[in-house]
């Protein structure tokens, strides 16, 4: 949604616009994680990394062919990834950041499968029977996620000087992006009222506990709350890393747009 | 630790020998090894390596050093007594024509 | 037993078709080279994820991103099931990587060359994973108990490998104008390298003899390149899509398609180092290595103090 654009109104426009945003944020970080692949610091770990990356796009495919679906326009999962500009974007600014080190990959992603855990336990109970079924089907997988991130966090927080230092950094660096995860604006609150979404602002004082139990658990402080807080990316508001990662991203489908590419 | 061919004292992760249980009530099978810091992580890069494609639904994870297996010279004293007792193999039995049809 | 019986046995055992297993007696030369060749294999699967990584944040739709990923991630996988069955002969898979990030140790050479389109992508799938399946279906029966098992399962996850590659190119060389350019383009560039991935001719290949002997493979290198040219003739038919030697004929009498010369001393130049991306295939693992070693020291460490807490509260 650019600045341009008016807020959904009719049901079927709120669930288009809230599968997009999901699908964005999934797209997105999958995109991110697959930076890895080849370069992981251990094979078995760039094993895992990849799976994380193919479950989180794999669930935008889902997500992006349903919510094509809800438009009938005609267009596709595909139209939605690669012919949209960033203003167009959707996701959570969080997401877009540089790969950086294990530590932040691994601190963005437990912050997030955290997040979306406790989302989709709200979200596979949508009112609406496809959007609920992709939900609990994705659910298992971001429980895993959340296991695999989690034990690295311990294990990062808990182990060396050097790698102490380096996700207590990490953290300190992503925490400002995280206030936009539990913002509420129309659409949230509209799709929440037609009963397909959920109370993301509810969802933050689970979050917020658990975050501080594992934390706490990996010997590491919890960044505090009352610092500049980034807001903006499920309007089209971004950082300047989005451009550059769709310009790569998009190039080439875009280039030769009439060939057959999928 | 061992000196590293760079200098700098690199560890290794220790090895894991990994089996899967294909089907429910199926024995479990040999996969492979992994390396892992520890059995936690053992168990999820055994996940995250052999379980890709779905070949399993539960996993054990051991360490290797832990595996005591038998040897070469093991294996006459070990396994030829039991060449001669045919009678533990159901080829052994003949059945007649019709009971074979029912199964 | 004497040195010289022991190695009858062996012999006897190889030549009946039996597995060799990591505990039984083996003579020195075939644990180093299986150790040699296996090594190599492994290096090969983790620097072969390097030239088609490159493609997969630029891959043209979600569906080819999967397959691209999956498909590269599966190449981790293989690194580590060939590392595993090498360290059944007593070396560590840190010992290996280190000897040829560091050292002189070989890889493929194939993944010395750039992926410039997309269509290098495919014809990377089409080529050298077809290529790589002739090798490893010989290798699946490969004496070596460990490398063969390891093989078997590599060979069922790789069949799609080559598919998907094909499958892209096929619709590439029948696309737009610009995808049968970058078709064409990448296979003409491909297709000397991937003849070159079977190795030296048989009179030029110095272990040959002995890995036969030993029934660790089966097929010379110059039968084993004859049967993928026999095979990749008529796929390159099917789609419309020329192979770049002009000398490829059908030769009657022997059944086999003939081919021409192979730039040989290309083939040995880079093996020595001096290909397009050598420096830099070693440089982004080597990268890839020294960056992680603070991970996995942290992981060690986490491990250690856990069990010194464990230990104490029992």
């Amino acid at each position: 949604m650019s600045t341009l654009d008016k807020t959904p109104v009719k049901r079927d426009e709120i669930l288009f616009e809230y599968l997009v945003r999901l699908a964005d944020d999934r797209l997105i970080l999958g995109q991110r994680l697959s930076e890895w692949s080849g370069h992981g610091p251990e094979l078995e770990e760039d094993l895992a990394l990849a799976n994380i990356a193919l479950d989180m796009i794999g669930h935008a495919s889902g997500l992006y062919t349903y919510a094509a679906e809800i438009e009938g326009e005609g267009r596709d999962e595909d139209d939605l990834a690669y012919f949209r500009d960033d203003i167009d974007f959707k996701n959570f600014q969080m997401l877009e950041q540089p790969k950086g080190d294990l530590a932040y990959t691994i601190a963005r992603q437990f912050l997030f499968s955290l997040y979306s855990y406790l989302l989709y336990m709200e979200l596979k109970d949508a009112d609406d029977e496809q959007f609920a079924g992709l939900a609990s089907k994705h659910l298992k997988e971001i429980r895993y996620h959340l296991r695999h991130s989690r034990e690295w966090v311990l294990r990062l927080g808990d182990g060396t000087e050097e790698s102490h230092r380096r996700i207590q950094d990490a953290f300190d660096d992503i925490w400002m992006y995280t206030g936009e995860l539990f913002e509420m604006d129309e659409v949230d609150k509209k799709a929440a009222e037609e009963g397909f979404g959920a109370d993301l602002a509810k969802l933050r004082k689970p979050w917020k506990e658990h975050v501080d139990e594992v934390l706490d658990e990996a010997t590491l402080t919890v960044p505090d709350d009352n610092q500049y807080m980034a807001s903006g990316g499920r309007t089209g508001f971004h950082t300047e890393h989005l451009g550059h990662m769709l310009a790569q991203m998009q190039f080439l489908r875009r280039s030769y747009p009439d060939a057959e590419w999928t | 630790m061992k000196e590293s061919a760079n200098g700098t004292k690199q560890n290794e992760w220790p090895l894991w020998e990994v089996f899967y249980q294909p089907n429910n009530g199926k024995p479990f099978e040999h996969a492979g090894s992994v390396h892992a810091p520890d059995a936690e992580m053992a168990l999820q890069n055994a996940r995250d390596t052999y379980s890709r494609r779905n070949e399993g639904i539960n996993l054990w994870v051991v360490p290797s050093d832990q595996i005591v297996a038998s040897t070469p010279e093991d294996q006459g004293p070990f396994f030829d007594p039991a060449n001669d007792k045919a009678y533990r193999h159901p080829q052994f039995y003949s059945v007649p024509r019709a009971a074979k049809k029912r199964k | 037993m004497d040195e010289q019986k022991k190695l009858d046995e062996f012999q006897r055992r190889i030549d009946n078709g039996e597995k060799i297993e990591p505990k039984d007696w083996m003579p020195d030369r075939y644990r180093k080279q299986l150790i040699r060749m296996m090594s190599q294999h492994a290096h090969s699967e983790v620097v072969g994820m390097l030239p088609e990584g490159n493609w997969i944040e630029r891959a043209p739709s979600l569906k080819r991103k999967k397959v691209l990923l999956a498909k590269v991630q599966d190449e981790a996988g293989h690194g580590l099931y060939i590392y595993s069955a090498v360290e059944t002969l007593g070396v560590t898979r840190r010992e290996l990587v280190e000897e040829y990030i560091y050292g002189k140790a070989k890889y493929s050479s194939i993944f010395n060359y750039p992926t410039l389109t997309y269509a290098d992508i495919c014809a990377i799938g089409w080529l050298v994973d077809g290529a790589a399946i002739v090798n490893q279906t010989m290798l699946a029966k490969s004496s070596y108990g460990p490398y063969s098992r390891s093989m078997v399962r590599i060979c069922k996850e790789e069949s799609f490998h080559k598919k998907q590659g094909y499958e892209m190119l096929a619709k590439m060389a029948n696309g737009t104008p610009e995808q049968k350019k970058m078709a064409q383009d990448a296979v003409n560039r491909w297709w000397w390298p991937t003849l070159m991935m079977f190795g030296p001719p048989d009179d030029e290949s110095p272990n040959s003899a002995e890995l036969i002997k030993w029934g660790v493979k089966s097929k010379t290198n110059d039968e084993l390149r004859q049967s993928f040219v026999d095979r990749t003739v008529m796929e390159a038919k099917k789609i419309g899509i020329e192979l770049p030697d002009p000398d490829l004929k059908y030769n009657k009498e022997t059944g086999h398609w003939d081919y021409g010369e192979i730039p040989w001393d290309e083939f040995w130049e880079v093996i020595r180092g001096n290909g397009p991306m050598n420096r830099e295939r070693i440089r982004a693992r080597r990268k890839a290595y020294e960056e992680g070693a603070w991970v996995r020291e942290a992981a060690s460490e986490y491990a250690r103090k856990k069990k010194l807490r464990d230990e104490k509260a029992s």
